[in-house]
Order: C-alpha cells, then sequence, then structure tokens
C-alpha cells in the first residue's frame, strides 16, 4: 500500500460537524447497501454554508470529489456517531483529513471503517493552504507538503491507528491478526 | 471498565476489551449497524445476547418518507429472525410494514403500544439503566446514561456490528475532568443552564476524548431528570461520557423501572475513588447561575439569556432527549399557562410516558391553550432536521430558539437556520415575546 497521498486539498475551518458532513436528512440511506453507500459519497460536505465554501467538495451531478485530502480546523467531526459521516467521505473518494483536532467519535469511525486516515497537526493549516493546492501527505515521514511552496509541515503519527486504516479496519484487521476467524 | 474488562485496576490511556452489558441501536444506524454484522460474521450469524440488545425506532418516524419507513422494517425483519427480547417498535404486528399515513398528518398519534419514543430517554425509562454498567448505542448521546452512574457513550456502526456478534469492544480509559456542583439553584434557572454554562467555560471541545464527572452537594441535590439533562450534553464539549455518582435518587429511580418490563433488577453500583485524580477540577457556584443560552453556531457560544433581547425569533422548540421530558414541559407550561406564545412554537414529548404525565396534570390542555402545537408522536422529529416533512422543521432560514442540544449550522433542517440553546423556561418566555427573553420575568 502507498505511504504517500496525492492530490488536491479541500480547506475547511473549525467544528466542521457531521450534519455539515453529512446532513441528516440523508441518513436513512443505508451504508451496507451498496447503491446507497455510492449515493452517501455525492452528498459529502454538502452541509457547508454556500456562502464560506463556494466551491462544493462534490460537483453537482458528480460523485467522485475532485479533492482527495481534506484540511480542517479544530474538532472535525464534532457532533453526531453516524458512521455515514466518514463513510461519505470515503465513498467520494476522500482519503485523508489532516485537521488540528477531531471529535473522538469521527476519529474512531475513521479507524472502524478504515475509510480515510484522520491525522491530526499541531499547526493552523486551514490558514496555510487553500482549496485547490497540491499536497503530498507521506504518512511513513509524517510530513504534508504545499506542493506550489515546497512548504512541509510536521504531523502527528496514527500510532495504533495506522495498521487498522492500513488493513481496511477493524473486521479486516483482526482477521489479518488472528484475533477473529477468517 | 476495570470490572468489566475483568482487571482490579485500569488508569486513563490503557486500552481494555470491556464486556457490553447493553447495546442500543435506532433506525438511523440499526439497518447499517446489522448489515454491518452480516457482512462481517456471515447472514446466519447469531447475535452474543439477545437479551442484551435495545433496539428503539425514534428518529425518522413520522415522515412519509419511503427508506426511513423501509428502515423500520429492516429492523423488526432482524428482531424477528434473532428472537430479541427488547424491540420498541411502531407498530404492534410483528409481521407488519410501517407506513406514516400523511393524510393523518404528524400531531394525530399513529404507534402501538409497543413503541417508546426517543431512544435516551426511553432507555431508562423502560429499565435499561443501571449503575455499575456498561452502555454503548450507536447515538452520540448515549452519554445521557451517565447519568444512572454507568459507562455510557456512543459508538459508530462498524463498533456496534462487532458488539453485536461479540458482545465485547476495545476502549481506552479517558481521563477525567471534575465539575464540582455546589449551592442551590435560583429561581428561574434549570439543570439546563448549568450544562450550557459548563460548555461556555470549556469549549466545545473542552472534554474531547475525556469523561466529565458532575458531583459535590448541587450534583446530589438535582433529581434524575435534571442529571439526564447535564448527562446528555457532555458529547456537546466534545467528552466521551458524563457521568454521576449513583445515590437513593438513583436507586429509586432505577428501583422503580425495572420492576414492571421483565428487565434485569439487579445491579452493582460503583462508587468514586477516594484517591480519584483529575485531568482538570473546578468548583461551580449554582446560586450564581442564571438563565444561559447557546447562540448559533455552536453549543459554545455562551451568552445570557437577558443579553440577548434585540434577537428576534422566528419559532420555538420543546422537545428531544434533553428537553422532551416530562418536568421540562411542566416547567415550560409554568411560563406559557394562560398567555398565548407570539411565534410559531412546537412541543414534542420524548416518549408516551411523557404524554401520559401532561395529560393526567392537565399540562396538555395548557399548552395547547397557550398555542403550542403540541405533536402526539414522540420522537427526535426537529431536534436533527429529517426529512423535509418532520414536523417542525426548519424548511427555510429561520431563527429558532430550542430545549434540545445540538446548534451547529443546519441542525435543525435549512442550512441557513439558526438553532439557540436553552432551558424549557427560556424558550417558554420567549416564545411569549418572540425574542430571546430571561424567563425570570415570568416567575415573580
Amino acid at each position: 500500500m502507498s505511504t504517500v497521498l496525492r492530490g488536491r486539498a479541500y480547506v475547511v475551518r473549525d467544528n466542521i460537524d457531521t450534519d455539515q458532513i453529512i446532513p441528516a436528512q440523508y441518513l436513512a440511506l443505508v451504508p451496507t447497501i451498496p447503491d446507497e453507500y455510492e449515493k452517501l459519497g455525492s452528498y459529502a460536505l454538502c452541509g457547508l454554508p454556500k456562502d464560506q465554501y463556494p466551491t462544493r467538495y462534490v460537483a453537482d451531478g458528480t460523485a467522485k470529489t475532485a479533492f482527495p485530502i481534506v484540511i480542517a480546523g479544530r474538532n472535525f467531526g464534532c457532533g453526531s456517531s453516524r458512521e455515514h459521516a466518514p463513510i461519505a467521505l470515503g465513498a467520494t473518494g476522500c482519503t485523508a483529513v489532516v485537521a488540528e483536532g477531531f471529535a473522538r467519535i469521527f476519529f474512531r469511525n475513521c479507524v472502524a471503517t478504515g475509510e480515510l486516515y484522520p491525522v491530526e497537526c499541531d499547526q493552523r493549516l486551514c490558514d496555510v493552504f487553500q482549496t485547490g493546492d497540491e499536497v503530498e501527505l507521506d504518512l511513513d515521514a509524517g510530513t504534508l507538503q504545499q506542493v506550489k511552496t515546497g512548504k512541509v509541515f510536521a504531523t502527528k503519527p496514527l500510532g495504533d491507528a495506522r495498521p487498522v486504516i492500513d488493513a481496511g479496519g477493524i473486521f479486516e484487521y483482526a482477521r489479518a491478526t488472528g484475533m477473529i476467524k477468517k | 471498565m476495570a470490572r468489566a474488562a475483568g482487571k482490579t485496576a485500569v488508569k486513563p490511556g490503557d486500552n481494555v476489551w470491556v464486556n457490553v452489558d447493553v447495546l442500543m441501536t435506532h433506525d438511523v444506524c440499526g439497518p447499517g449497524t446489522i448489515g454491518v454484522f452480516k457482512r462481517e460474521f456471515g447472514q446466519d450469524a447469531k447475535v452474543w445476547d439477545k437479551n442484551k440488545i435495545v433496539i428503539i425506532p425514534d428518529h425518522y418516524i413520522f415522515t412519509a418518507d419511503s427508506k426511513s419507513n423501509r428502515n423500520v422494517d429492516i429492523l423488526r425483519d432482524f428482531v424477528r429472525e434473532q428472537g430479541l427480547k427488547y424491540f420498541y417498535d411502531v407498530i404492534d404486528d410483528p409481521n407488519g410494514h410501517w407506513v406514516f399515513d400523511a393524510a393523518k398528518g404528524p400531531m394525530k398519534r399513529q404507534y402501538g403500544d409497543s413503541f417508546a419514543g426517543v431512544c435516551h430517554t426511553a432507555l431508562a425509562a423502560k429499565g435499561h439503566t443501571r449503575p455499575g454498567e456498561i452502555l454503548l448505542g450507536t447515538d452520540s448521546h448515549t452519554c445521557m446514561a451517565g447519568a444512572f452512574g454507568e459507562f455510557a457513550t456512543g459508538i459508530g456502526n462498524t463498533d456496534a456490528g462487532f458488539v453485536l456478534g461479540t458482545g465485547k469492544l476495545l476502549l481506552k480509559v479517558p481521563e477525567t475532568m471534575r465539575f464540582r456542583l455546589e449551592g442551590k439553584m435560583q429561581k428561574g434557572v434549570m439543570a439546563k443552564d448549568i450544562i450550557l454554562h459548563v460548555i461556555g467555560d470549556i469549549g466545545f471541545d473542552g472534554a474531547t476524548y475525556r469523561a466529565m464527572q458532575f458531583d459535590g452537594p448541587g450534583a446530589s441535590s438535582l433529581n434524575m431528570d435534571d442529571r439526564m439533562t447535564i448527562a446528555n450534553m457532555a458529547i456537546e464539549a466534545g467528552g466521551k461520557n458524563g457521568i454521576f455518582e449513583p445515590d437513593q435518587t438513583t436507586f429509586d429511580y432505577v428501583n422503580e423501572r425495572t420492576k414492571f418490563n421483565g428487565t434485569k433488577t439487579a445491579y452493582d453500583p460503583i462508587f468514586c475513588d477516594k484517591d480519584q485524580r483529575f485531568f482538570y477540577d473546578k468548583t461551580f457556584d449554582l446560586t450564581k447561575l442564571e438563565p444561559t443560552v447557546a447562540c448559533h453556531p455552536n453549543p459554545g457560544v455562551r451568552k445570557l439569556a437577558k443579553e440577548l433581547g434585540n434577537i428576534a425569533l422566528d419559532r420555538a422548540y420543546i422537545g428531544s432527549c434533553t428537553g422532551g421530558k416530562s418536568s421540562d414541559f411542566f416547567a415550560f407550561a409554568q411560563i406559557v399557562k394562560g398567555k398565548k406564545v407570539k411565534i410559531d412554537t412546537f412541543g414534542v414529548p420524548a416518549t408516551p410516558e411523557v404524554i401520559a404525565d401532561l395529560r393526567a396534570a392537565n399540562v396538555w390542555q395548557v399548552l395547547v391553550d397557550a398555542g403550542v402545537q403540541m405533536s402526539e408522536n414522540p420522537g427526535c422529529a426537529a431536534c436533527l432536521g429529517g426529512p423535509a416533512d418532520t414536523f417542525g422543521r426548519m424548511n427555510k432560514p429561520m431563527k429558532c430558539i430550542s430545549a434540545t442540544n445540538r446548534n451547529f449550522p443546519g441542525r435543525m433542517g435549512h442550512l441557513e437556520s439558526q438553532v439557540f440553546l436553552a432551558s424549557p423556561y427560556t424558550v417558554a418566555a420567549s416564545a411569549l415575546t418572540g425574542k430571546i427573553t430571561d424567563p425570570r420575568e415570568y416567575l415573580s
């Protein structure tokens, strides 16, 4: 598995809660039903206020985002325990969220589902990066690079969560390590 | 957590496998949880314990949205297949299909005798909360059960699917933040004001990953409804769980409710360690608190109600796990009795028991006479927006004062609407004037 994730960044600020990631009216979609999984992806981050975020995370009429890496401020994923949130992001092609901090349940759901890497960074990257910036996230080295300036920022290690996400979630991890039967 | 993990002691930061006493899920996350369980354990797999799973449809029930109606049917099929003991179905026919009758509308009763209403309130009302246990639920406000002196927290579908199959989950022991409450609340101040004050103090992420412990004489003087209001909102400060030490008030409530529903009556309470160490320790003098409001756009934006008189409102809402209990409606009625609300005001009781309490005390009629649109269908309703036809949902940009627990952008419907969180007293007084109002003016 590649440990360097590349692509364009989508930048959001503090307190992006689960209602902004996937608004409540779409929660009747069941993530384990494949068609509904795809549909959830098409709504990812559609709850962001349009005046503050004129570029939509997933363009109208499409299912996949052009921005595989999300950069955020504090408390990303706060609010409800809905796993639809990391799943909607993962379904649309998001591979990582790099934030100053995560709400606990969102972080845990990212790990449990293996949908994406929730990476923490002490610096306030949402003030440095702009939506559309080309970035390189190196999970082994623990760095995030802004390609246009060459600036490199240190990210915090994922620790024990990393191998679980690498495996594709807790069930895959538990099978791979012999914790539960294959 | 040590007991649930079969250890003599644990410390913050330890990752331990705990045995789960109760797993709760509902209509929004239940179908996905069941999907994960079947995908991972097999189509013919059996749950770990059919008496320890509680399924409570409550989120998107009274809506014509076909997927939402279908999701209740998915729960029913699973309950039948697995022989689960505790399923609080909308309808009483175990082989039926739930279809909301839009012609009847959202206000007239559309549920059978099994239905229990909002999951967190119903867990307590139906005897599923007991001191010293581990309760996990696929909903962030599962922390409400910490009011009963148990470890209760919200989890996602994948974790819940794991618990369905194994009865266990790996949890990290949180550090504890202590909120010592002293003194008595003044007239016009409610438990909701305490928790809004605390969240304003530490910030919307001030307790992320941590346990919030409420103790001291001010905590033990609170009744169970008040403790539930406070524990419910631990998540709004990012907390992993909220917890009160159990006492006679807890035991009386639990003993009464575990009697009649076939739930386990025995429990073994756990009390605070004498040498407890805290990550944070602060004393709050309840006598100094005033009616408090969390302003748009998050629960940490704290102001006093008396400072916000210039904010004109479009509607008021009372309901949800946090604010839809009998005591919440009684407080609300105290203010509006004999008066008329000035703005659209919606009332959604948390459970059928609340409706019975309100009718028995003639408070239902008081509220209706005051112009409150009271729904006979308990549920989460507009607290989290829901499908477009949800009762009380804001379908255009509006300002709403609400007795609920969360006010991030778009929470109660329209993306550009604004929600102000307050106590039932403050919501009631504001409904009468059409602007944010300190309720003490109406309680002299």
